[in-house]
């Protein structure tokens, strides 16, 4: 069985980014297996601009900040390999040591196996599908997820369709509304079951007010039409209990429904390994070192749970690679000590769920999305029952990640830290 | 006077930037938290600009279609014209990112040029 230091299970921008990352560490060994036929993942067809004003301080499409990121794994001879499906992580009992096996095929190696000190998961997230959301009606060709109309149009150059009805105020539905307008196509509504849109206020204003296309918000898709094609689709207005209400039917007539209703973390191989899953994100539950419930795997960027920049995800992903090196070289810190970061009061999850005081780096930045919409509320960081730090926010709204740092110094003026709550306040 | 709400643009963050108006000159924006706000927000309520993204075929390359974009913002009115630029534009593989694909789209100074990378077959 072929042994590397560090296998990371996807090459878009986590899988690229924590490559370089440990590369940078000293990490000589590592492999990049990525399902596709070239590296960059998802930001291949994301061809709007606004990536990387954080990471390269200037404003990129999808393919050009991939390309940077692509460029620097190329200059560092990291080995990858494209056509790869990964198809199952486990722990590797026969090489002594904790080694993880990964096993994948592609049409060239067929079915092999890979030992490896460390495994980093970055595979993405998946959009959600028709489905999952049990939308009524017939089932005719047209209906598509935002993230599949934006492949064929940016990437096969096919359009998917000429009167348009979008589901879910999503980035990718907001992006793929003006997308479809631009290139022709007339976008009739967007609906959001939610009293407030799920995607970036910056999104809304260039993608559909620029375009005058309406955002109706707290409405559904109630019923589709058409026998082969898409004909018509009524939405409704909902209620607080988010059923609809009778009599606020509208019909529209269209040839084409775009879902953009959320996405959801890759997570088959990791629950496959028995990775310990959030129930609230669906991503794997990890420490300061964004390491899992398995020694030695780690996960980062939307596998983790979703980012809203890909910027964060670089970062993240960037952390999770010089997490993997320390791993390889040093091993792990078995008996640290380990403090629970606690959500309440609005605020739904954080990444990581652990921190340890006395491993974890000088800074630790914590991820957490709210539950609802919050208009001048602050941040508060309860340190047992002692608040350190409230930070006051003029708005806060579920479609944009917030997060808070914590330092290690501050921590250890805390011997007897139980937990740290995080919560939202008046 | 008078007062406009804007949502910026700039980056991810989209602050709620005010912007006071005078005999239709700006005298103050507020709200927002770095200098690229400023200058949006000028900008959006005198002559609002846009990067204009897009794709043209490509003939010969591993991949059939590029991403393009203004190299520079352009005048919103024109996003169209821009578009309409683009129509039937081709790009022979091998592109690389900066290759200028249309030179003064739509007669507004800027230039498409390629924001992705498509080797030949």
């Amino acid at each position: 069985m072929k042994y590397y230091d560090l296998v990371i299970v996807g090459g878009g921008p986590a899988g690229l980014a924590a490559a370089v990352s440990a590369r940078d560490c000293g990490i000589e060994d590592i492999l990049i297996l990525e399902r596709d036929n070239e590296l960059g993942g998802i930001l291949n067809q994301c061809i709007h601009n606004g990536f990387g004003l954080h990471t390269f301080k200037e404003e990129l499409t999808g393919p050009e900040y991939a390309a940077r990121f692509i460029d620097q794994v190329t200059e560092r001879g990291i080995d990858c390999r494209l056509h790869t499906m990964v198809m199952d992580i486990s722990v590797d009992t026969e090489a002594g040591s904790f080694r993880k096996k990964v096993t994948a095929m592609n049409r060239t190696d067929g079915m092999f196996e890979i030992s490896a000190a460390a495994v980093i998961l970055a595979m993405g997230c998946r959009e959600r599908s028709r489905g999952a959301l049990n939308i009524p009606g017939f089932r005719p060709a047209g209906i598509f997820s935002a993230g599949t109309a934006q492949r064929l149009v940016n990437m096969e150059g096919y359009m998917p369709g000429r009167e348009v009805v979008i589901l879910g105020s999503g980035d990718i539905g907001l992006i793929m509304a003006r997308r479809m307008t631009l290139e022709g196509a007339k976008v009739k509504v967007v609906a959001e079951l939610m009293p407030y849109s799920g995607g970036l206020k910056r999104n809304i204003v260039q993608c559909l007010d620029d375009f005058g296309i309406p955002l109706k918000l707290s409405h559904t898709v109630i019923d589709i039409e058409g026998k082969h094609r898409v004909s018509a689709v009524t939405i409704a207005e909902v209620g607080a209990d988010r059923k609809p209400i009778p009599g606020t039917e509208e019909r529209y007539t269209c040839d084409t429904l775009l879902l953009s209703c959320g996405l959801i973390p890759e997570n088959e191989l990791s629950k496959g390994a028995g990775i310990a899953l959030s129930p609230v994100t669906s991503g794997p539950i990890v420490n300061d070192s964004l390491e899992t419930s398995i020694e030695g795997v780690f996960a980062c960027g939307n596998v983790l749970h979703v980012h809203d920049l890909v910027d964060y995800v670089s970062q993240e992903a960037a952390a999770a690679g010089k997490h993997a090196a320390d791993y390889i070289r040093h091993g792990n810190k078995k008996h640290a000590k380990t403090v629970e970061i606690r959500s309440t009061d609005g605020v739904r999850y954080t990444v990581p769920k652990y921190v340890r005081p006395t491993e974890m780096s000088d800074t630790l930045t914590v991820r957490f999305r709210v539950g609802d919409v919050y208009k001048n509320c602050s941040i508060a960081v309860y340190f047992d029952d002692i608040c350190v730090s409230r930070r006051r926010r003029p708005v806060m709204a579920p479609g944009e990640m917030e997060q808070i740092i914590l330092e290690k110094k501050k921590l250890g003026e805390y011997p007897d830290l139980c937990s740290i709550t995080i919560r939202i306040e008046k | 006077m008078s007062t406009r709400e804007l949502t910026c643009i700039g980056c991810p963050l989209g602050c709620a930037v005010t912007v006071t108006l005078k005999d239709g000159s700006v005298t103050a924006v507020t709200g927002n938290t770095c200098p690229r706000g400023d200058t949006y927000a000028r900008k959006e309520v005198t002559n609002p600009t846009r990067i204009v993204t897009s794709t043209v075929h490509v003939t010969g390359g591993i991949h059939p279609m590029v991403n393009v974009k203004t190299s520079s913002d352009i005048p919103k009115d024109k996003i169209f014209a821009c578009m309409d630029a683009l129509k039937g534009v081709r790009a022979a593989a091998p592109v690389r990112i900066g290759d200028v694909i249309l030179s003064n789209a739509a007669g507004t100074g800027a230039d498409i040029i390629a924001a992705g990378n498509v080797p030949a077959k």
